[in-house]
């Protein structure tokens, strides 16, 4: 089980919360200009690194509210957390 | 090369000289500096993969490269159910040529991978449930595939120590049955294809991790390794968990997210349960091994992650769901837990094909349910490389499905990790 810190709950259990993915990736501001790829590369394309992500949680089962992590996804270990946006 | 072939008269041999002048089943030769193709990953897939390449295509000037031991990955830590029930047709097709494949594979590879065809039940709980199985079997049925959808008594016959009581938390409305599916001893198809593959002329190299993919302009060039450069014209890729690394090497983006998913064996108890049993629905899946042993499934950790255990509190979810099915085992203590990194697509479809580099090939996205794919994997991907053109077989499964979203939506038939 994780520990994670939620920026305005603190230091929780895993299952508290639940994780929404890759952080940082904006719907694009013109989607009626993009392409099937750019299409592809939003919806579909994933960094998915051995290594440092930034990624996204949200404590479903406390405040409710998002925030973003960076995790070492190969040690488990966070190393930031900080509000959204 | 490797020409011992097993019998039982290799047995009765051996057994006079006192198991003493086995040879090896396969070389651990020094990389060359150049192949024809090189296979990056000695699990199942990649290993199953150099075999058809030799064996169906000709191309024996090959080398399997693998970082740890074969079958260390995802190949040895599953648990090892075959079926090919699968919803869509291009989907079906390619798992039944896997399982046609299995029903042949001890004698082709002269190696007892212990292919048991015991029955996979998937049980339902809700009238939905049942609505989703009955298509399910119906469109199996189309493909020319075995399927049937059994009753709670029928399957109560089947299987004596379930717990089909109308009072039970998420009560068994029925299930399909596919008595074609099994099980099958992993570290034997690794070996199996190993061995094989090594007979035909195949260099399986282990403890030799890629940490890079050269390439000229737009075509590959060769690999970079802890054991030094090593060229080839063709390149696949076959690393599970690992693929997004890969292709980061390569520079391209791929529609994957690696988990960990783990499995479970209590002790060894005589023999109870003869057939397979999954469930969406509870999400859990058993069977026992022929040491004795419950072989139990968990779901997928919710994060990405490469370290190879996963979160503690998915133990509790498992147990609740065998312990929902089989009351009677709530006693038994477990034994070992461990952990893979499977490769989740969005479709729950695997990933075969060719990339927008020359000359390299991926086959991925298997995430929770490839072992059983194991055979007809290696047997696309090597026709993919050697004619440089997807086998029919696997040419609606290309990373171009994702731009132009022709997806192959089988979550349902691959919702629970298996
Ligand atoms: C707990 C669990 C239960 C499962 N249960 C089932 C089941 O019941 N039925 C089913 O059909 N499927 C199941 N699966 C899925 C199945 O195990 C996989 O889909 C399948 O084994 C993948 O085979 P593979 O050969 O592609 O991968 P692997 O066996 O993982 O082989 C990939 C290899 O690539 C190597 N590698 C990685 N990076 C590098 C590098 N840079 N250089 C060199 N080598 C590298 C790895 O060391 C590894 O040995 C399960 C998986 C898990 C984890
Ligand atoms: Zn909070």
């Amino acid at each position: 089980m994780l520990l994670i810190k939620c920026p305005w709950c603190g230091t929780r259990d895993e299952s508290e919360f639940s994780y929404g993915g890759e952080a940082d990736i904006a719907r694009p501001a013109t989607p009626d200009t993009l392409t099937d790829a750019e299409w592809a590369d939003y919806l579909f394309m994933r960094k998915n690194p051995r290594g440092l992500h930034r990624e996204q949680w949200v404590h479903a089962h406390g405040c409710r509210r998002w925030f973003v992590l960076e995790r070492d996804t190969v040690t488990y270990r966070f190393s930031a957390t900080r509000e959204p946006g | 090369m490797n020409k011992q072939k097993y019998s039982i008269f290799a047995l009765l041999r051996n057994a006079v000289s006192y198991n003493e002048n086995w040879r090896q089943a396969w070389r651990s030769p020094e990389p060359k500096k150049k192949y024809d193709v090189i296979i990056v990953g000695g699990g199942g897939h990649g290993l199953a993969t150099a075999y058809y390449l030799a064996r169906e295509h000709g191309i024996r000037n090959v080398a399997v490269l693998e970082k740890g031991w074969i079958g260390g990955g995802n190949t040895g830590r599953n648990t090892t159910i075959v079926r090919s029930n699968y919803l869509w047709t291009e989907a079906a097709l390619l798992y039944e040529k896997s399982l046609k494949l299995w029903e042949g594979l001890s004698q082709e590879l002269n190696y007892n991978v212990m292919f048991s065809q015991r029955g996979v039940y998937n049980l339902g709980h809700s009238l939905q449930d049942m609505r989703d199985i009955e298509r399910r079997v119906g469109a199996n049925r189309l493909n020319g595939i075995d399927a049937e959808v059994v009753t709670p008594g029928q399957i109560k016959a089947a299987i004596p120590i379930i717990n089909i009581s109308p009072k039970a938390r998420y009560p068994i409305s029925g299930a399909s049955l596919q008595r074609r599916g099994g099980v099958a001893r992993h570290d034997a198809v690794a070996w199996g294809f190993a061995r094989a593959a090594d007979a035909l002329g195949v260099d399986i190299i282990q403890q030799c991790e890629v940490t890079g993919l050269n390439r000229q302009a737009d075509r590959v060039t060769g690999v970079e390794t802890s054991r030094g450069r090593i060229t080839a014209d063709k390149i696949g890729v076959v690393v599970a968990g690992h693929a997004s690394v890969l292709a980061a090497m390569a520079g391209l983006r791929f529609p994957l997210e690696s988990h960990p998913l783990q499995a479970y064996v209590s002790e060894p108890l005589k023999p109870i349960l003869d057939t397979v049993v999954m469930s969406n629905g509870v999400h859990g899946y058993i069977s026992q091994s022929d040491k004795g042993e419950l072989v139990i499934g968990a779901g997928v950790d919710a994060y990405t992650g490469y370290g190879q255990r996963g979160s503690f509190h998915t133990i509790e979810h498992a147990m609740q769901a065998i312990i929902e099915l089989f009351p009677l085992f709530s006693r038994v203590r477990m034994l070992r837990q461990w952990g893979g990194i499977v490769d989740v697509s969005p479709d729950a479809c695997p990933i075969i094909g060719k990339t927008p580099v020359q000359g390299l090939y991926f086959n991925c996205g298997w995430g929770t349910g490839g072992f059983k794919a194991t055979p007809g994997s290696g047997w696309v991907f090597a026709h993919t490389i050697a004619r440089d053109n997807p086998h029919e077989l696997n040419a609606a499964f290309g990373l171009e499905r994702f731009t132009s979203g022709a997806l192959i939506d089988e979550h349902g038939a691959a919702a629970v990790a298996h």
